[in-house]
């Protein structure tokens, strides 16, 4: 069973970025009426979505924008970065890693550690598993986790399954080896079998693109995608959400003998609210400490539970010492939940570029 | 819990004519859509404290099938 306990890591820092575009789901026609796109957003709590939309960016130019803001806020010395991980879905390139191209263009010593990891909804969570995993025999010292995606370009505007669940962002957190931390614990998990419930069918090397990759065809009535676009099985993720995401943080809390009243904050993968909301009360968790950014940028993919810290607890964490859980599910499929203090952590405004 | 189970699934689906039966097909009712959907899935976790997943759910057609893969879960 994948339980996982790195010691002598804290978390220093979290920043994000997203592009400056918004979207608004109430004027969004696809949705149908006026009414129709308010009931989308009164049951998803999707509001606003911000796009790179035509503007070329790709998630490492958002990882770095996120990256250079925090390494500035902390102080820290670019050369003293032993550690780089970039987990996303939506990498610059097939071939090379992105995670080399952003540690030169970071400015990193060549001395440094870097590796993509693909994963995404879990992926923020699992990132942390490893870098702190790296971090924590404390021979390499600091490190830079930069995750998110930019997963509205691999969505059919005609497709109201996907389209107006999702928005970009890329984030940046910073851990640091300091002996004695207790760390952070995690429990995670994977179910393969439902790989297909969430996948873009061409473009990889099982399904090698070709001229009909690129034809749209009718999923259903009046909704078109093409097959490098991607396929959300709505009622398979959500059964999955619902069962695995709380069997999840019960199984982190009973292992490490964490008790709901320690916990400040639980911070979940921005899915959409009617899961998010179904979790919450299935864990029996107070609505006050649980955060939700989704209004302002929907479904951020692996961005998402920094970017909600950030977003909605800034000024809560600054200067402050709170216990979190946070708890990821989606793609792969995958989950991982993790617990850990943060201790007057560095948050910077988020960037827009 | 026939009767109940009806008046639960319009409530989700706020319906308010005398439209649902145990042999309506619910895919065809109006209302329902990828949210209903949804909203059926949790109303039948919340109230029954059972989950069907979307691939075996997709196999139901009539609303005493639910009603019936529900009592099997239950069982």
């Amino acid at each position: 069973m994948a339980i996982l306990h790195t010691k002598n890591i804290k978390i220093k820092g979290m920043s994000a970025c997203v592009p400056t575009h918004i979207e608004d789901n109430k004027k969004l026609s696809l949705l149908g009426s006026v009414e129709e796109a308010q009931r989308f957003v009164d049951v998803t709590g999707i509001e606003y979505r911000r796009m790179v939309k035509d503007t070329g960016f790709c998630t490492s130019d958002l990882c770095f924008h996120a990256a250079e803001k925090l390494i500035a806020e902390l102080n820290w010395a670019k050369e003293e970065i032993d550690c780089l991980i970039f987990v996303t879905q939506t990498p610059d390139y097939i071939l090379p890693a992105t995670s080399c191209i952003l540690q030169h263009r970071l400015g990193l010593p060549i001395d440094c550690y870097s590796m993509d990891i693909s994963l995404g909804c879990s992926g923020w969570v699992y990132g942390l598993s490893t870098i702190s995993a790296l971090l924590s025999s404390g021979t390499m010292k600091k490190g830079l986790l930069l995750v998110g995606d930019t997963t509205t370009v691999t969505k059919s505007d005609r497709d109201k399954s996907t389209y107006p669940l999702f928005g970009d962002a890329g984030t940046a957190t910073a851990l640091e080896f300091v002996e004695g931390e207790d760390g952070i614990k995690f429990q995670l998990g994977t179910d393969g079998k439902g790989f297909e419930s969430i996948i873009i069918p061409d473009g990889g090397f099982r399904n090698f693109p070709t001229q009909s990759s690129f034809e749209f065809a009718e999923i259903e009535q009046g909704q078109y995608r093409n097959r490098l676009q991607s396929i959300l099985d709505g009622p398979s993720v959500f059964t999955f959400g619902i069962t695995k995401a709380p069997r999840s943080v019960n199984t982190l809390l009973e292992t490490f003998g964490i008790e709901k009243e320690q916990v400040d904050y639980f911070v979940f993968h921005q899915a959409n609210k009617m899961m998010n909301e179904k979790i919450r009360t299935k864990l029996k968790i107070e609505p006050e400490k649980v955060p939700y950014s989704l209004g302002k940028y929907g479904n951020t993919s692996s961005a998402s539970i920094p970017l909600t810290m950030i977003s909605e607890l800034k000024k809560q964490l600054e200067g402050h010492t709170k216990q979190i859980v946070v708890c990821a599910f989606g793609v792969g499929l995958s989950w991982a939940s993790a617990s850990f203090e943060l201790d007057n952590v560095v948050c910077p405004p988020i960037v827009e570029v | 819990m026939e009767t109940r189970f009806i008046e639960l699934f319009k409530e989700t689906l706020e319906i308010e004519a005398d439209t649902v039966h145990l042999d309506t097909v619910f895919r065809e009712l109006e209302q329902w859509d990828s949210l209903a959907f949804l909203s059926v899935i949790a109303m039948i976790d919340e109230e029954y404290d059972v989950v069907i997943e979307g691939n075996d759910f997709k196999k139901l057609v009539t609303i005493s099938e639910l009603i019936e893969e529900i009592k099997k879960r239950k069982a």
